[in-house]
């Protein structure tokens, strides 16, 4: 016998785990219900929600809009084929990982974590980075404002410095990867940070919110750039979307 | 191990020293400078280079349709270029002069601490490596002892290329996909590893490997890794490569006893 508490509303209920051997973990016993099996424990278990899944996201803009600087195929492989792949794996893998949390095989759910990381990172990454992005005529490239601009003043000494930075930073990643300016909530400051393959910007640090982040990995610029990734991130300027990471950041600094 | 059908061309096989002693007295005492007249006045300019960008032994265009001419006029001609200029400017400045470029590869790894060095010294490597994995018009199966050995090692030739493909299909990031013999176990092993670390570094001998970076395949085969692999697996790999470097590898791992039949 053991105590169930339910996440939703904390109401505890007994439960007996003899029926399936597995740790009567909260977590376990969401993931057994979510499958809407329904087994006779005559305890009056709770139904709780099936592990949510996600989507792929929607551009503001056309797969043209950010031409010359990112041209059309680009954005539509990219947003269509790589964040496409990732959405779907990262959902597969949580699949996977929900049953095995149900079949209590600690080892297979350790082992999924490297799925996991990569494709959610993926999708949480290239989410924030369609933020990031707009044309030209939506404001892309016109310099941050007010609470954001004067941060960055503060910190880099101009947009200019940052730029700079963050273009270094970038050419200098080796193999695939992002280059963020984060906003550190504890420290109540902006850096430059970078993270390899798809490890979202959490990764470095828990307080670290992503404001800006550029891909790196070969994908994004390839097919126009070929093997000039200083002039990829020269460009990109051209269609940041600072009002995005104004938006984020004066929300966060609040 | 059959040597009956083994071609070995001047290109394919070109000379490594592996585990050579670094002493004093086979270092040359001076950069070697490679004076070049620019402009045909009695100033000249000098121009240094340690390593240089070795060609493919095939034309550019030799690999078509697999992998097309533009892709290797930008991945050999531009990237791997890249990696010769940034090492030469780096060794310049740089206490790690006088390596042949294996010995430095495995030195400046440091044991998983790598020098700045590293990475344009193991990526100029692998590129020479891969460019000699690649062949047109290769055939399509290794023969003789070369596939007597695979068998023993992966049970069959058809499981060591679904385990060639799983590996490369489950690199997260870039990298690239070995086949190589490790030393310690005596067999031959498909291993991933990521940017560009090579089964040097862990003091195995590489015989084939396939550049998984997005800059090998993007061109011609866009986001479609799965296709890209299981074209070079099918149809561009050089087996007579592979065979040449097994045998020289047979050198240095013992692979065992021949089996003697009984009478």
């Amino acid at each position: 016998m053991s105590l169930l508490v339910d996440p939703c509303c904390c109401k505890t209920t007994l439960t007996s785990s003899r029926f399936f051997g597995i740790p009567t973990s909260a977590m376990s016993m969401r993931a057994v219900f979510a499958k809407n099996k329904t087994r006779g424990l005559g305890f009056g278990l709770r139904q709780v929600r099936a592990m949510q899944t996600v989507t792929l996201p929607d551009l503001d803009y056309d797969f043209s809009a950010l031409e010359p600087t990112i041209n059309g195929e680009i954005m539509q492989i990219h947003h269509q084929k790589h964040h496409r792949a990732y959405v779907t794996n990262y959902n597969k893998a949580l699949e996977q990982l929900e049953e095995a949390i149900g079949k209590g095989d600690s080892s297979k759910v350790v082992g999924l974590q490297g799925a996991i990381k990569f494709n959610g990172g993926g999708h949480v990454n290239h989410s924030i980075f369609w933020k990031n992005l707009a044309p030209k005529k939506d404001g892309g490239g016109e310099a941050p404002h007010q609470s954001l601009g004067w941060a960055i003043d503060t910190s880099f000494g101009s947009l200019d410095n940052l730029m700079k930075k963050i273009n270094a930073d970038g050419a200098a990643l080796q193999g695939s990867g992002w280059v963020w300016l984060a906003y550190d909530k504890e420290l109540k400051n902006l850096k430059v940070e970078t993270t390899p393959n798809q490890d979202p910007l959490i990764t470095k640090g828990q307080n670290l919110v992503p404001l800006l982040g550029i891909d790196v990995w070969e994908h994004a610029y390839y097919l126009q750039y070929q093997n000039m990734r200083p002039d990829y991130l020269k460009n990109i300027w051209d269609v940041i979307n600072w009002k995005y990471a104004s938006q984020v950041y004066e929300k966060e600094s609040a | 191990m059959s040597f009956q059908h083994l071609q070995i061309s001047p290109a394919v096989v070109s000379y490594r020293r592996v585990d050579s002693p670094k002493s004093p007295t086979c270092r040359p005492k001076y950069p070697q400078v490679n004076t070049v007249n620019l402009h045909r006045s009695w100033k000249s300019t000098k121009v240094v280079a340690y390593y240089g960008l070795t060609s493919p032994p095939f034309q550019l265009d030799a690999l078509e349709p697999y992998m097309s001419q533009k892709t290797l006029e930008i991945h050999w001609g531009k990237q791997h270029q890249s990696y010769v200029d940034g090492l030469n400017k780096q060794i310049a400045n740089s206490p790690l002069y006088g390596y042949t470029l294996e010995e430095l590869v495995k030195v400046s790894y440091n044991n998983g601490n790598p020098f700045p060095e590293f990475n344009n010294a193991a990526q100029l490597w692998n590129h020479d490596f891969f460019w000699e994995s690649l062949q047109p018009n290769g055939v399509k199966m290794p023969w003789g002892g070369f596939l007597e050995q695979i068998e023993k090692d992966f049970g069959s030739f058809s499981n060591f290329k679904e385990n060639f493909v799983a590996e490369a299909m489950s690199l997260f990031g870039s990298g690239w996909v070995w086949l190589f013999l490790k030393k310690t176990d005596k067999k031959l092993v498909v291993a991933k590893t990521s940017n560009a670390i090579n089964p040097l570094v862990w003091g195995d001998i590489p015989i084939l490997s396939l550049d998984m970076w997005e800059h090998a395949y993007y061109q011609d085969y866009k986001d479609d890794k799965e296709k890209y692999v299981n074209t070079f697996i099918n149809n561009l790999v050089s087996w007579h490569s592979a065979t040449a470097r097994m045998a020289r590898a047979e050198a240095f791992v013992n692979l065992g006893e021949p089996k003697i039949p009984v009478a």
